[in-house]
């Protein structure tokens, strides 16, 4: 793709506190042909218009704080390149879209964090501590990746439009991902417990496999094919 | 019996489970249907009278009607309960989605006894 030395770029834009509604606001940025992470382009905006708010931290793809929208598509600002996000000339910024708006390009991730919780993300084990660890071989190991890399970036779920109707009942992919991380566990005892907790109509089984969260992850995970198999876990337990 | 297998029983799996269930019926069903309208016998009143007395047909033919029955309550259920919700219409929205849902269980249940009727009066 052609960069220019500048780049137009369109920022969803909102403070509850002076504006009726949402807008999108205009801004050129001189770029001089490089192509630059999304994030830069906010960072050099944020010099025209020190008003502007969103959230970065690592800048490398590893806090998952910069989760947004951009040309339609969720990802993390530090690691999108323009040239992937420009779309017709042009970059357009909005905020995750099915949470609410606290300004600008800021979430609130608390339902989000509300459904995380729910799969109890933690290891569950009944039996005694042993005096070091509790020991894996490679292969129990294994089962963990490509699940516990989830930086909860919210890109999956809010993509999810199971979850941008009900992000009270169902839990959304990220959720999900995860609980199937503790199910793949071999350290983990509560299986059946966790199951149980996931067989409304709601939980898990609002997931309607859309795979915009397995396209979206810019961790290259892919929560879908963990929701099936969970599905897979309960068809044989309920059958 | 629409009432037993659905989520009425609550449960993600048992919706999930006869959702497939009765879309792999139906599609049977109308593979069969259009395979004999394309290649079987002219279908005049005594071929489909021939046809549908038999009574692997009639079995058939039910199955069908309550495979839809249980895949249109599903699938409506879940529509009304994605999209006739408080979150998106404010406090109307319960008597909105229960409201639908009655129409539909409804509408089911008729489209269910005339099936029959048909299949039987034949
Ligand atoms: S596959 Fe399921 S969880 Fe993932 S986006 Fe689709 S509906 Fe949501
Ligand atoms: S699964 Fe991927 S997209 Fe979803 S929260 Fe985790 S890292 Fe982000
Ligand atoms: S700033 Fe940390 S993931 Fe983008």
């Amino acid at each position: 793709m052609f960069l220019g030395k500048t780049l137009k770029v369109s920022v969803y834009r909102y403070n509850p506190e002076k504006d009726q509604a949402p807008y999108l606001q205009d801004f050129t940025v001189e770029i001089n042909g490089k192509d630059m992470m999304v994030l830069d382009v906010l960072n050099l905006i944020k010099e025209q218009d020190t008003s502007l708010a969103y959230r970065r931290s690592c800048r490398e793809g590893v806090c998952g704080s910069d989760g947004m929208n951009m040309a339609g598509k969720n990802g993390l600002a530090c690691i999108t390149p323009i040239s992937q996000a420009i779309r017709d000339n042009k970059l357009v910024i909005h905020p995750l879209p099915g949470l609410p708006v606290i300004r600008d390009l800021v979430v609130d991730m608390n339902q989000f964090y509300t459904q995380y919780e729910k799969v109890k993300p933690w290891l569950q084990n009944d039996q005694p501590a042993p005096a070091i660890e509790r020991l894996q071989t490679p292969e129990q190991r294994e089962k963990l990746d490509e699940l516990y890399e989830c930086i909860l970036c919210a890109c999956c779920s809010s993509g999810c439009p199971s979850f941008w109707w009900n992000p009270d009942k169902f839990l959304g992919p990220a959720a999900l991902l995860q609980a199937y991380r503790f199910l793949s566990d071999s350290r983990d005892t509560h299986t059946a417990e966790r199951l149980a907790a996931l067989d409304d109509p709601f939980s898990l089984f609002r997931c309607r496999g859309i795979m915009n969260c397995t396209h979206v992850c810019p961790k290259g995970l892919n929560p879908a094919r963990a929701i099936g198999h969970i599905r897979t876990m309960l068809f044989d337990r309920g059958v | 019996m629409v009432i037993n297998i659905t989520n009425f029983a609550r449960s993600g799996l048992y919706d999930w489970m006869a959702q497939r269930v009765s879309a792999v019926v139906i599609a049977a069903y109308s593979l069969f249907l259009m395979g004999y309208l394309f290649f079987g016998a002219t279908p005049d009143y005594a071929a489909w009278h021939a046809l549908f007395s038999q009574t692997w047909m009639r079995i058939f033919s039910l199955l069908a009607l309550i495979s839809i029955a249980v895949h249109a309550w599903v699938g409506m259920w879940t529509i009304t309960t994605d999209y006739l919700t408080t979150r998106l219409l404010g406090p109307k929205g319960t008597a909105l989605r229960f409201g639908a849902q009655v129409v539909c269980g409804i509408l089911n249940f008729v489209v269910f006894v005339w099936g029959v009727q048909v299949i039987w009066g034949f």
